[in-house]
């Protein structure tokens, strides 16, 4: 049978899964590298800052210039973090006076006093500047200066990438939790899906009731649509069987019709000839209406099984009431019923399926069983089931395998001259296992065959 | 030893084209090497002549040329001209930081860097190959019966105005505006002790001679001219006969300078002067530079040894001693101190 094409639900909510937590990850790793990378920054520019201010507030005019105070203190400070390169300039009245005069000036002029910072590529290196403004009386005029203070950043880099990794560390490991975690979410979220494929599964082959099994409410719409389905598919099988029940009912009531005109016939015609004819008529019309009886017992097992309208009812009772309907029958063959059953069976099932199940083992024995023989009928408790076994010493199964037996429309090959539609035995078989017992036939010792109808008991 | 050393002694007029001025170049090695690394320095030949020579023995094949040239043409050779050295090794601290600081030195490899000590490096650019201390030499003629060694620069202060008849114009000391050593070593003075005005004054006071050389001020100090010589560098000193004059480490403090080296960004053989480096850092190569000059080997455990020993700061602060007008401004204040009316 070809599978449908298949693909893991589990294998893609995990694959989902994965791929956001490493998002995630990233995601975490860059923020952490991108907030470090600020703060380190924000703390260094206040230390460059301040150190860019100190040296412009300490100029000063003296006779004979202006003197500058370059602290080795101030740049063993500004270099000490990550042991950066420092680089400084400092401008009056627009000449470079001393330091780097190929620094690079800001792109606006700072206000006074307070330090504009800017990043510039420098040499071989990319460089944080503080620029600070400030006047100076130099020979009684005011001239403007201009500071500026650089260094290398890479302690700052080394900072944000160590803390980057760490966080990508952490990033990777939340990233290793989410695994398993993953395997498990998908587990319990496809749990109910096993569930429910498990529930279907089991069902027996003609258990069409509606899916009522818990299931999650994403699964109701294919539960719903289980359900109708399930139902197309009993209605078709109950209008197959309707069918067949209406045809057999059509069939027996002329069948009755014809034997009643036939038996009337017989009993007016005074000529041998006719008579035996007539009695051939009544025979065959006979096994007709039973044959028509069994296809509706069939077709009636087939539905309520379906059904499944169970009461409370006792296996005993019953048995003894079907023994004393064909108690006739019996006795028209002299064919002793020797009934030897409990005094109660207590069990649930259907009536109807257990009546027509016991009648068609009876009605078989006492057909295949010749006359002034004896049918031994016992009902009893065994284990956890009521059994019941009929006994007889007809033709027994004539070597065939008793499953070959409980076919529809199978019969034995020592059936001989005994008129049947094999289908008595198939309805047994049905009844009792759509009420969860089971049948069994096997032949006797000494002849005979010995049929065995178990229910399970309450 | 000496089978694989060619000596060419001064080799002034073979060098093409060199715009800075060199006192010295000495070729070592085969006379074709399959590799010939240069080294540009200021420390004289002869002090690293057997760490060279040990080295071109374990290298066969190699070749050094050894250019001495003062720390100011160092300087310009490398940052102005751009001259094709392979290593730089200078005894001028700022000089060197400026180099690394301005982008002219070659990262190190890391675990040339890592086996240094924090104050002998400078990031991974610039690592001290020598340290040395900045002494007092007294001339054995400088003490009377009876007086004792000064000891701390307040001793000395206090011996110089006791005496002024003995000592006036028998002092020297470096010019800072003519060297910069001797304006390093003044700045950093400065810095660390309020007594070097004072020792300043008394030294201006007594006429004293400024000199652009450490080996000048040893010669004289000898010969009997001076009588104290103060910020003398102790390699020079001690590399020389010392009869007849005492060497001083003050205790208050003494300055220690670290030569260092560097590989120049144009470095043509950059692998070798690693390799070299290397070889002059090892245990073996520093035991030598001992043995031969009195130069102690770098290491940490010689200031746990000598608490008054400052090795002088390895980092940007140095910039600041370079700053033309801080320079102008501290210069003035020297002669100020240094003439008085």
């Amino acid at each position: 049978m070809a599978r449908p094409v298949a693909f893991s639900l589990r294998r893609r909510l995990v694959g989902q899964l994965l791929a956001l937590a490493a998002v995630l990850a990233l995601v975490l790793s860059l923020a952490v590298r991108i907030g470090a990378e600020r703060a380190a920054q924000a703390t260094l520019d206040a230390v460059l800052g301040s150190a860019a201010l100190a040296l412009a507030e300490e100029m000063r005019a003296e006779e004979g210039g202006v003197v500058i105070d370059v602290q080795p203190a101030t740049f063993s400070m500004l270099a000490a973090m990550g042991e950066e390169r420092i680089f400084y300039r400092v401008d009056i009245g627009g000449q470079t006076v001393t330091g780097y005069g190929d620094l690079p000036l800001p792109e606006g002029l700072p206000t006074t006093l307070a330090p504009v910072f800017y990043t510039v590529p420098f040499r071989d290196a990319r460089i944080r500047v503080a620029a600070v403004a400030r006047s100076l009386r130099v020979e009684g005029r005011a001239s403007p200066v201009l500071v500026l203070l650089g260094q290398t950043r890479e302690g700052q880099g080394a900072i944000a990438a160590r803390l980057g990794w760490q966080a990508a560390a952490l990033g990777l490991a939340v990233f290793l939790v989410a695994i398993p975690l993953a395997l498990l979410v998908a587990r319990s979220l496809t749990a109910p899906i096993d569930r429910l494929a498990e529930a279907v599964g089991r069902r027996g082959p003609r258990d069409l009731r509606p899916v009522r099994d818990p299931a999650p409410r994403e699964l109701l719409p294919f539960v719903t649509a289980l359900n109708s389905f399930i139902g197309r598919l009993r209605g078709t099988l109950s209008q197959t069987e309707t069918f067949i029940a209406e045809a057999a009912h059509h069939i027996r009531t002329p069948l009755a019709v014809m034997r009643n005109e036939a038996e009337l016939a017989l009993r007016q015609s005074g000529e041998e000839a006719t008579r035996a004819r007539l009695r051939g008529l009544i025979r065959s019309a006979d096994d007709a209406a039973r044959s028509a009886g069994q296809l509706l017992d069939h077709a009636t097992v087939l539905y309520r099984a379906d059904q499944a309208d169970w009461a409370r009812l006792d296996l005993a009772e019953m048995v003894r009431a079907v023994a004393a309907r064909l108690a006739p029958a019996s006795e028209m063959k002299d064919i002793d019923l020797v009934l030897d059953i409990a005094p109660a069976l207590p069990c649930e099932g259907d009536a109807v399926l257990i009546e027509a199940a016991l009648r068609n083992i009876l009605d078989n024995a006492i057909k295949y069983s010749p006359p002034d023989t004896v049918v031994e009928i016992t009902a009893r408790i065994e284990g956890e089931t009521a059994l019941v076994r009929i006994s007889d010493r007809g033709r027994g199964l004539g070597g065939a395998a008793p499953e070959r037996l409980l076919r529809r429309f199978r019969r034995g090959d020592n059936v001989g001259d005994v008129t049947g539609s094999g289908l008595g035995l198939t309805i047994v078989e049905q009844a009792a296992s759509a009420m969860g017992g089971s049948f069994r036939l096997r032949a006797r010792e000494g002849g005979g065959a010995c049929a065995e109808f178990c229910l399970p008991l309450v | 030893m000496r089978g694989i050393l060619f000596a060419f002694g001064l080799m002034l007029c073979a060098l093409p084209a060199l715009a800075f001025d060199i006192e010295a170049t000495q070729d070592f090695g085969p006379e074709a090497p399959l590799q010939r690394l240069s080294v540009l320095s200021t420390t004289d030949t002869a002090i690293l002549e057997p760490v060279i020579t040990a080295w071109l023995e374990r290298n066969p094949g190699l070749g050094l040329r050894y250019v001495m040239a003062s720390s100011q043409e160092v300087y310009r050779a490398i940052a102005e001209e751009g001259a094709a050295f392979d290593l730089v090794i200078s005894s001028a601290m700022d000089l060197q930081m400026k180099l690394a600081n301005d982008g002219h030195a070659l990262a190190l490899p890391a675990d040339l860097v890592a086996g240094q000590p924090v104050w002998a490096r400078w990031r991974d650019l610039l690592v001290s190959v020598a340290q040395e201390p900045v002494v007092l030499i007294l001339s054995d003629s400088a003490l009377r019966a009876g007086e004792e060694v000064p000891r701390t620069r307040r001793d000395l202060i206090a011996l110089l105005r006791d005496n002024p008849e003995r000592f006036r114009g028998r002092v020297g000391t470096y010019d800072p505006a003519e060297s910069g050593a001797g304006y390093l070593f003044a700045a950093q003075d400065a810095r660390l002790s309020d007594t070097f005005w004072r020792l300043a004054e008394v030294m201006g006071r007594l006429d004293a001679r400024l000199y652009c050389c450490s080996v000048d001020m040893i010669e004289a100090v000898r010969a009997g001219q001076l009588l104290v010589g103060y910020n003398v560098l102790g390699l020079y000193a001690l590399a020389g006969h010392s009869e007849g004059l005492t060497v001083v480490e003050l205790e208050d403090f003494t300055l220690t300078l670290l030569r260092t080296g560097l590989v120049p960004r144009m470095a043509p053989e950059p692998e070798a002067a690693v390799g070299f480096l290397r070889y002059l850092l090892s245990q073996e190569a520093q035991a030598l530079i001992a043995r031969g000059s009195g130069l102690a080997a770098v290491e940490a455990a010689a200031f746990e040894r000598n608490p008054h020993l400052r090795p002088i700061r390895l980092d940007p602060g140095l910039l600041a001693n370079l700053d033309p007008v801080s320079r102008q401004r501290f210069l003035a204040e020297w002669r100020a101190a240094m003439e008085q009316p």
